[in-house]
């Protein structure tokens, strides 16, 4: 299998006493190891229950979402990173990014040195012991990485994980956790609204269309490898990127 | 916080507010002193009649000799110990039923019309029916300071974990957590605050419970005296009562209190 994600003629479909909402419509796209895939598209149009079903919390109404070849089950190893931190306050940041190890009973010597590891290249060892409200938002962002990582993911979701965060601050973490996860060769699969966000960080991006979401289209993004997010942004081709989606996500407005 | 990296300026903030605190405490002790004494001395003078109202001092001879006579400890101890039972009781019973709600949605919502009836029925109407089925002994007691607080304990604390944000539970789930693990990773520890707040509500309830029981059946304990000094025109004992319960009401309310700033302290 060359695709890590295969994802076949999807629809979903919400139910609730006030009526049906269909919210994918023929979803079908594939994913190559070591991709970095941007989603952007309207407020509302199902991003956030494209990455639920991608992560196998709902499952879908029709068609088939292929994880290496085999369906996505409850113990395939995919890292979410939701919209905010989700940091817990009654823990210490240390203790917070060992929840996911602690849930899968994982924690053991060598995870535990690992954790330490990556507290220490991301600069958070200092505030292994504070409250998570110490933490400035960069950082409770960084810990709430690595509380995904050190599940050693094959597949990254993150759904507007910047989104909270200031335009500086968004930048620079933009930027450092686009470089951890490139570095780290993981494929991952970014939600945003922010366009220059998906072109400084996807190797392709994938425009959906109002609800029902469906593909509306893929720009593929060529940079030089080497080009970290913020580097990708001085560019001249990154104003042709950014136009052309915004022209595809405008294709729908009146 | 150091002393000698604060600047002038904080110091005299700090300071003023010391003060003022001191202050405070002042005037709280002088309106306390002041009516014990207008109490006393108008009980002295016969401005008020000392058979009805009492007197500090009366008050304090009657206490001396209860004690004398093994009386005051006995019924104070009763009384503190069904209100401690029962309240411990409503504690664990309410957790544990609660959680069950949460687990079933079904159960929830098959049982909610129930709870709510229950909840505002007024309680001390209970009270008889319990002791005739149940006899007048302390267990009834207990019960009656329980059927008190325990339903509104269980409403606040489902509301409590209903509104436990959706997403900390779904980011448990994407760790592949199970509910029973949402339960102690998210829901408990999230809900520790609104525990402690309804323990802090409870404490009261269970007391007052507690009291409509030993009115109406019991032989023992403070609201037994209450009664009884009432009816044998006592009412240095029913006072004496009624002084008393205020103190093991702050008293019970502090312990409580301890208990909230060692949470504090933890998060
Ligand atoms: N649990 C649910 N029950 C019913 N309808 C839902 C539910 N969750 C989402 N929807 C509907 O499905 C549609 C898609 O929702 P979704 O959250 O996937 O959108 P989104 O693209 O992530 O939006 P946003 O940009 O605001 O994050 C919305 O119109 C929403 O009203
Ligand atoms: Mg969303």
């Amino acid at each position: 299998m060359e695709y890590l994600i295969s994802c076949q003629h999807m629809f979903y479909t919400y139910h609730t006493l006030q009526g049906e909402t269909p919210a994918l419509c023929d979803m079908d796209f594939q994913v190559k190891p070591g991709e970095f895939v941007s989603i952007v598209g309207p407020s509302g149009c199902g991003k956030s229950t494209l990455l639920s079903l991608l992560c196998g919390l709902l499952q879908p109404e029709s068609g088939k979402i292929l994880l290496n070849g085999k369906a996505i089950t409850k113990d395939c190893s995919i890292g979410y990173m939701l919209q905010h931190d989700h940091l817990f306050e009654w823990r210490t940041v240390k203790k917070n990014i060992l929840l996911g190890l602690e849930i899968q009973k994982k924690i053991n010597r060598e995870t535990l040195k690992e954790a330490d590891d990556y507290l220490k290249t991301y600069g958070l060892y200092d505030f292994k012991d504070a409250k998570p409200s110490q933490l400035s938002g960069g950082m409770r962002q960084r810990a709430a990485l690595i509380r995904t990582l050190l599940l050693h993911p094959n597949l990254l979701l993150l759904d507007e994980p910047f989104s909270a965060l200031d335009y500086q601050t968004r930048l620079q973490v933009s930027d450092d956790i686009g470089s951890i996860i490139k570095k780290t060769g993981k494929t991952a699969i970014l939600v945003t609204h922010d366009l220059s966000e998906a072109v400084s960080l996807g190797d392709r991006v994938f425009v959906l269309s109002p609800l029902p979401a469906t593909i509306q289209a893929i720009v593929p993004i060529h940079f030089p490898p080497e080009f970290s997010p913020l580097q990708r942004r001085n560019t001249n081709e990154f104003k042709d990127y950014f136009n052309q989606i915004w022209k595809e996500l405008n294709l729908n407005e009146p | 916080m150091n002393h000698d990296t604060l600047s002038a300026a904080q110091i005299t903030f700090l300071k003023a507010h010391k003060r003022q605190k001191i202050r405070i405490h002042f005037y709280r002790f002088a309106i306390l002193i002041t009516f014990l004494f207008l109490w006393e001395f108008s009980a002295y003078k016969g401005w008020i009649d000392d058979f009805i109202f009492s007197s500090p001092s009366k008050l304090l001879l009657c206490c001396y000799h209860m004690i004398r006579e093994n009386q005051l400890f006995y019924h104070i101890g009763i009384t503190l110990f069904e209100t401690i039972v029962s309240f411990i009781l409503v504690m664990i019973f309410s957790l544990i039923f609660t959680i069950l709600l949460w687990y079933s949605k079904t159960l929830t919502k098959t049982l909610d019309p129930y709870l709510v009836v229950l909840n505002s029925l007024p309680k001390s109407a209970l009270a008889p029916l319990l002791i005739v089925w149940l006899g007048a002994n302390y267990k009834t007691i207990i019960l009656t300071g329980m059927s008190v607080a325990i339903f509104g304990t269980i409403l606040n604390l489902y509301i409590g974990f209903q509104e436990v944000d959706a997403e900390k539970i779904k980011l448990i789930k994407t760790l592949g957590g199970t509910p029973t693990q949402t339960l102690f990773k998210v829901i408990l520890p999230a809900n520790a605050s609104n525990i402690i707040g309804l323990m802090k509500v409870n404490i009261g309830l269970c007391l007052v419970g507690v009291i409509i029981g030993e009115f109406i059946s019991s032989k023992s304990g403070l609201g037994y005296l209450i009664i009884y000094g009432s009816q044998v025109f006592k009412l240095d004992w029913v006072i004496l009562s009624i002084l008393i319960l205020c103190c093991i009401a702050i008293l019970l309310y502090g312990i409580i209190g301890l208990l909230e700033r060692c949470q504090k302290n933890k998060t």
